[in-house]
Order: C-alpha cells, then sequence, then structure tokens
C-alpha cells in the first residue's frame, strides 16, 4: 500500500506496519485508550535514565509543555493509536500526566460554552 | 522490510508552546468535502500553523466495501490537519478538518465523540458534497452549524434557498464564511458555540 504512495505518505509510514507493530508489542487497545482522546493534553512529569523506546523518549523530551495527543502524533510522525498505546504505558509509569478533556456529555456546559465564546470574541 | 532510522522529532517552535496552566481542551469539528477549505479556515484562524496527523485502517473495518470472505485486507491511510486556538491562560481550542465522504466515516469515532460541536462547510457549487454529512452529524445527534465559503466564482443564492436544498431544520444556523479570512473563520465558530449555548440553557431550562 505505501509504495503505491508517493511522497506526500510519509515518514512512518515508512518501515509499513511492521514497524508500528514492533512499537507496539503488537498491542492496538492499550487499556486506557479509551480514556485518551485526541485532545487530552499530555505533560512530562519526569525523564527517566532508565532505557525507554526512542519513540517514548521523544514523547517525553516534547510534552516539557501541555501538548495534545494529537499534536504529539504529529510531531512524532506516528498515527495517533500508535501514540496511544506508547503514552499508555509512560501513564503507567508516571511519566507523564494526562489531563483530560471535559468528558463527553449530551451537551456542554453553559459555563464552557461561555469561556469559550469569550475567548473567540477576544481574537 | 527495510530499516530505515527516523529522522529526528523536532517538538513545538518555542512560540508554540503552550503555558503549563493549560488545564482544559476543547475541540471543533470542521467537516466538508475535498476542496471546500476546511484546511484554509483551521489555517486562518489557528494560531499555530496547521499540523497533520495520520491515521490508517483497514479497509474492512470501513464498512462502506463488502468484504465478505476477502481474506486480504488494505490499509487506508487519512490525513487530517488540525489547528489550535489558546482561549485563555487555562483553556485550549482543537479544530480538526476532516473529510466529509462517507469512506472516511471511520475517523469520526475518536474524533467527534467529546467534541463541542461541528462546523459544516459547503460549497454552493457542490451541495450535493454535503448531503451525506448533514444526514451523518443529525443521526449522531451532534449539534452543527452551516457555513458556506463564499468563493468567488461561485454562484450566489439566498440563505433560504440553500436551506431548502439542502433540507435543513430551521434551528441550525447557517453562516457566510470566508475561509481566507481570520475573522471570518471565528465568525463561524462562535456561529457555532452560541448556538450550542442556546440549545444547553433551553436544555436546562426545560428540566
Amino acid at each position: 500500500m505505501s509504495d503505491s504512495k508517493p511522497e506526500e505518505h510519509k515518514r512512518w509510514d515508512e518501515g509499513g506496519p511492521e514497524r508500528l507493530y514492533v512499537l507496539t508489542s503488537g498491542r492496538s487497545a492499550p487499556g486506557r485508550s479509551n480514556t485518551l482522546d485526541m485532545v487530552t493534553l499530555i505533560v512530562t512529569r519526569h525523564r527517566p535514565s532508565s532505557s525507554l523506546q526512542p519513540e517514548q523518549s521523544a514523547i517525553l523530551r516534547i510534552c516539557d509543555y501541555p501538548l495534545s495527543v494529537a499534536e504529539i502524533s504529529a510531531y512524532v510522525h506516528l498515527p495517533i493509536s500508535v501514540v496511544t498505546v506508547l503514552l499508555a504505558d509512560l501513564l503507567d509509569n508516571g511519566h507523564v500526566e494526562a489531563r483530560a478533556p471535559i468528558p463527553a456529555a449530551s451537551l456542554p456546559d453553559a459555563e464552557l460554552l461561555e469561556a469559550v465564546m469569550h475567548g473567540l470574541q477576544n481574537l | 522490510m527495510d530499516c530505515k532510522i527516523s529522522e529526528p522529532v523536532v517538538g513545538p517552535r518555542s512560540e508554540d508552546v503552550l503555558p503549563d496552566s493549560i488545564s482544559t481542551a476543547v475541540k471543533v469539528v470542521i467537516v466538508g468535502g475535498f476542496g471546500v477549505g476546511k484546511t484554509t479556515l483551521v489555517g486562518s484562524v489557528s494560531e499555530i500553523r496547521p499540523l497533520t496527523t495520520e491515521e490508517t485502517m483497514t479497509q474492512a473495518g470501513v464498512g462502506v466495501d463488502d468484504l465478505a470472505g476477502v481474506e486480504r485486507k488494505t490499509q487506508t491511510t487519512v490525513a487530517m490537519d488540525f489547528g489550535r486556538i489558546s482561549l485563555s491562560e487555562e483553556l485550549v481550542l482543537y479544530l480538526f478538518g476532516t473529510p466529509g465522504q462517507q469512506r472516511f466515516w471511520f475517523l469520526w469515532n475518536g474524533l467527534f465523540e467529546g467534541a463541542l460541536g461541528a462546523v459544516v462547510l459547503i460549497d454552493t457549487r457542490r451541495l450535493d458534497d454535503s448531503f451525506d454529512v448533514l444526514g451523518r452529524l443529525e443521526e449522531r445527534g451532534l449539534p452543527f452549524v452551516v457555513a458556506v465559503n463564499a468563493f468567488p466564482d461561485a454562484p450566489f443564492y439566498p440563505m433560504s434557498e440553500l436551506r431548502a436544498a439542502m433540507d435543513l431544520p430551521d434551528d441550525v444556523p447557517m453562516v457566510d464564511c470566508d475561509a481566507r479570512e481570520r475573522s471570518s473563520s471565528r465568525d463561524a465558530l462562535l456561529t457555532l458555540v452560541r448556538h450550542l449555548y442556546a440549545l444547553t440553557t433551553t436544555a436546562s431550562e426545560s428540566r
């Protein structure tokens, strides 16, 4: 599949799906993946000196300040689903903290919407 | 398989870093057909250069093609552009552009879950492209507004005609938009948030 695509598709897909499989030890759905949204904010707590996968070290390096899961995915050139698996390990080990987005409700609350409106009006 | 050394990961530029005080992130989805201006809208209002994230999916999960009995799955790669707006020291808004065609609906699950709402961006020359999207959003019960991207060479139609052509309920707001203009894109987002606010306050009053 990747062979048929021109250059725009892209770095992480170069090694083919096998590389992604190895990165995640074959896991596709970590236990906490469903708690990680694309806009869950991730912040590094501490960087261990011990061995981590290079991709996990890279995540810790760029998350000194809050970054969403989607931004991490863009910067490390890995699909969201793979980043989610890598992050689940980092969360379990306490290397990062997650600031969860507003839980999915039928409708967001008025106070939050007021804050969003206010912010947009001030742009 | 080739073993290629990944290029070094470069994080956000220093001016793109969020303050540590940010505690809440919300998202809005911009949905529309190819070439309708989703990325333009995201780019015009985003404080960072739009980023791209990708997702792979085996075709069997897409649910459009009947692959019964077909053992070999093919992989689909879809790119999504997104941007970001800091709304306060604590609150940040993410904007995701996603294609509206049915074959990309598999993306919607992770994307629309927890989203405040959606802006459906339409091109009056290709209204047909938006029918599927509108129906699908109504099914999902996700609040949305329709933004009519004003292409210079597109014919002008009154909103009422467009509404009728799309069979859009009266309570769904429509707004003119020039996705290239930051203020215009901002206003489209404001239209959505005001709509959400009205829905929320009406719902709590009727409780």
